[in-house]
């Protein structure tokens, strides 16, 4: 029997304003990614092949630059927040299910960081 | 009952199916998908500036078959998840909550969602299906 007020028990454990900050992350990464996307979809599309010197002269292009650069954070910060949704509702017991929300965070934020430097490197010219 | 014996929230098992359910799980499935191939996109991409050689180790992993079969089915899971994802941000905005207009909303998706499918895949069709 705990001897501190209700109120106690739950201050500091409520959204404290926040609440909506992954939901709306959420919205707005998809938003974007709806323009993204179909852009990206398109640009590999149409261009002539695929080969080695195509894809880099495409991609060294600053347009294509920036927007594949947009396109990879946006799209990564995105699968990080829709994933972390889908551990947080199956994962089951409290360790397995903070363990792979770490590894899963961890995972987004290589994937996205080396997608972005291989844009920025061949953008840049490296 | 501490909270970690409790059900957890999406409780699949207990409802009947019914093709409004099925479309918002798919949505959830398309999701994961586009999160797997995202990985395959950051591939490509390190392996382009990795530069000539590694590109040529890319591309004999590009033309799997299976890899093929797979990226084919990631366009289709693209185009559904953006469809849907839209479909959602409706409803987010307060609008087509309706039994009916779910339903008609629903059946849109779908067809948008093949539409676009159908005419991406005929253009990735040189690339996939060619030795590019």
């Amino acid at each position: 029997m705990s001897l501190r007020s209700p109120l106690g028990r739950v201050l500091g454990h409520g959204s404290a304003r926040e609440g909506v900050h992954h939901w709306w992350h959420l919205r707005t990464s998809s938003a974007a990614l709806v323009v993204l996307g179909v852009w990206f979809a398109f640009a590999v599309l149409t261009l002539p092949d695929l080969g080695h010197k195509t894809v880099t002269t495409w991609i060294s292009r600053p347009v294509t630059a920036v927007m594949l650069l947009l396109f990879v954070t946006v799209a990564t910060w995105h699968s990080a927040l829709g994933v972390q949704v889908v551990v947080e509702d199956y994962v089951r017991g409290k360790g397995a299910r903070v363990l792979t929300l770490v590894v899963v965070r961890f995972l987004h934020v290589l994937v996205g960081v080396a997608a972005a430097f291989a844009v920025l490197r061949l953008a840049l010219g490296g | 009952m501490s909270s970690d014996s409790r059900p957890l929230s999406p409780h699949l098992q207990v409802y009947r199916p019914m093709y409004t359910m099925v479309l918002s799980i798919s949505h959830r499935a398309t999701g994961v998908l586009q999160s797997v191939g995202l990985l395959l996109l950051a591939y490509w991409l390190v392996a382009a500036a990795g530069g000539k050689e590694s590109y040529a180790v890319a591309a004999k992993v590009f033309a799997n078959p299976f890899v093929k079969l797979a990226i084919a089915g990631w366009i289709v899971a693209f185009w559904y998840h953006l469809f849907a994802g839209v479909r959602h941000l409706v409803w987010d905005a307060g609008f087509g909550f309706e039994k009916q207009t779910a339903r008609r909303s629903g059946r849109l998706i779908v067809v948008l969602a093949v539409l676009a499918s159908l005419f991406t895949l005929a253009l990735a069709w040189r690339h996939l299906g060619g030795a590019a």
